[in-house]
């Protein structure tokens, strides 16, 4: 199956097509042999934030039970999910057993990311606990998948300033808070992972899994994992690698050498292009034509979905945006690069509002 | 329009006053004046930076923050300008009460409220160096 669109994906979905956008990703794995493709579904950044008790904030519980429904509708059935990181607002157990909760309506086999949201209340140990290893790997159907738990950050950092596990969370939800800490995936993946990759053929596609971005973009706002380049050196032999992540709430695109870089939007809010902060400076890859943002708003306006055909290793990821007309970022092989079908050379004022 | 005759008993007292309080000129101001009003500013800010965080500003304990980091995309300096969901030129203050209302979930802050005013200044002081661009979207 080459092309996919929304409307053949939600066969059935009437109700909920009618009532907006969709913040789901939807990734295809095609391959010359047909019979090869598959799919899989790729949901992020719900933020569940507990107000008191039994009550949550309403905008982030309904991202999220839309997501899943949407996911459930699809056709064809993705073989399974990715849940991209930061289920909770600000780590509690109430939090991520709440989104976990909504999440358990999926049909299909989920796979998690660690998120900082998950994890800097009490290190990691409830998602742990309900979800196992924050970081392995696992091939399906000819694909070599790895997951990195990437928003680790300085042992001194985590274990020596804070009085204790809610101060250390609320630091870090913050973030434009400049008592934060730059993620990183750390010497212990690092090694796991070389290990790891060591037997997988170099034409295998590999398709890693992190929160914050393998790049480095802006360390203000942790758009940036700050051992990126040794992460990118491993995986510089592969013929074709394909990273996903999410963390960053809006569309970001890049290609780094054989790499081909794609970001997933939150159910939760979007952010703003970090060029927008005017009191420093980012490097938003120049490739990414930014999201379109209305203007008048809606507060949500990006939290939307996508889906991803893959051909030979390389992603074609189609974006809908709540409001907004719907995004392609295509692998052009002329380029070697992935580009914005559209827009990669024909701006609309909302993709230059900042 | 009329101007009230200033009772001379009462402007007696305010002169009386300056004559005591402020003896120099009154287009004067020194080095001292001067930082004394930056910082008073710079309080202002730093009590905005605490309302922009403050989970208890609306009633589900989201904060400005949470979308907008270092007041990215308030665009203080495009303000007064033709908001579609309000329906005419409107000020900052009234946007920012759009938000209070609907991220929120809370109740619009008086205009001359201080927390309202120190919102305004620590957006404006994140935004400081912008070139202004009223209405611009
Ligand atoms: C759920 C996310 C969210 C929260 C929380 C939120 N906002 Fe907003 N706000 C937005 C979005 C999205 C926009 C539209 C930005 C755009 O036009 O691109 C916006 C717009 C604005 C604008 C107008 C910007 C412009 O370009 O005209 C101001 C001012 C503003 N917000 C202030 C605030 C303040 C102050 C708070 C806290 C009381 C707040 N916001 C809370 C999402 C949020
Ligand atoms: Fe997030
Ligand atoms: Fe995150």
């Amino acid at each position: 199956m080459s092309k996919l669109n929304r409307r053949e994906l939600l066969k059935g979905a009437g109700v909920l097509l009618a009532a907006g956008t969709l913040p789901v990703s939807m990734v295809e794995m095609a391959f010359a042999d047909n019979s090869k493709n598959f799919t899989f579904a790729y949901i992020s950044d719900s933020h569940i934030q507990q107000i008191k008790g039994n009550i949550f904030v309403r905008n982030w519980d309904r991202g999220l039970i839309r997501s899943v429904a949407e996911t459930n509708l699809m056709d064809p059935k993705p073989d399974f999910v990715f849940y991209g990181g930061d289920i909770a607002q600000l780590g509690k157990k109430s939090e991520i057993d709440h989104g976990l909760e909504i999440l358990s309506g999926l049909r299909q086999k989920v796979h998690y990311v660690m998120g900082e949201h998950d994890y800097y209340l009490d290190l990691g140990e409830h998602w742990k606990k309900r979800l196992g290893p924050d970081y392995y790997s696992f091939d399906h159907k000819g694909v070599h998948f790895v997951v990195l738990n990437s928003i680790l950050t300085y042992d001194d950092w985590t274990y020596n300033r804070w009085a204790d596990g809610v101060e250390r969370m609320n630091v870090m939800a913050g973030l434009d808070d400049h008592r934060g800490s730059p993620f990183m995936v750390g010497e212990k993946q690092r090694a796991w992972l070389k290990k790891d990759l060591a037997g997988v053929d170099l034409n295998t596609p590999v398709i890693v899994f992190s929160h914050s971005p393998l790049q480095k973009i802006y360390r203000g706002w942790n758009f940036w994992t700050e051992d990126a380049e040794q992460i990118q050196a491993l995986l510089k032999p592969f013929k074709k690698v394909n990273v996903f992540y999410g963390h960053v709430h809006q569309i970001q695109y890049n290609q780094i050498g054989n790499i081909s870089f794609h970001s997933a939007m939150a159910t939760a809010w979007p952010w703003p292009y970090p060029e927008s902060n005017a009191k420093d400076a980012s490097h938003l890859p120049k490739l990414t034509v930014q999201m379109n943002r209305a203007d008048p708003f809606f507060e949500r306006d990006a939290t939307g979905w996508q889906y991803i055909d893959i051909h030979s290793g390389n992603a074609a990821m189609t974006f809908s945006l709540t409001d907004n007309s719907t995004r392609t970022v295509a692998f052009n092989p002329e380029t070697n690069r992935p580009e914005d079908t559209r827009y990669q050379n024909n701006r609309i004022p909302p993709q230059d509002h900042y | 329009m009329r101007i009230k005759p200033i009772q001379t008993g009462a402007l007696g007292i305010i002169l009386a006053g300056l004559m005591i309080f402020s003896p120099a000129q009154a287009d004067e101001f020194t080095k001292a004046d001067l930082e004394l009003w930056q910082s008073e500013f710079q309080e202002v800010v730093k009590k905005g930076r605490q309302v922009f965080t403050d989970p208890g500003l609306g009633t589900n304990g989201v904060v400005c923050a949470q979308c907008h980091p270092n007041g990215a995309n308030t665009h203080p300096e495009t303000y007064p300008k033709f908001q579609k969901q309000l329906g005419k030129v409107a000020t900052l203050g009234e946007m920012i009460n759009f938000c209070i209302r609907n991220p929120l979930e809370g109740k619009d802050l008086a205009l001359d409220d201080q927390r309202m005013i120190a919102l305004q200044a620590y957006i404006a002081e994140e935004r400081r160096g912008v070139k202004l661009a009223p209405g611009k979207h």
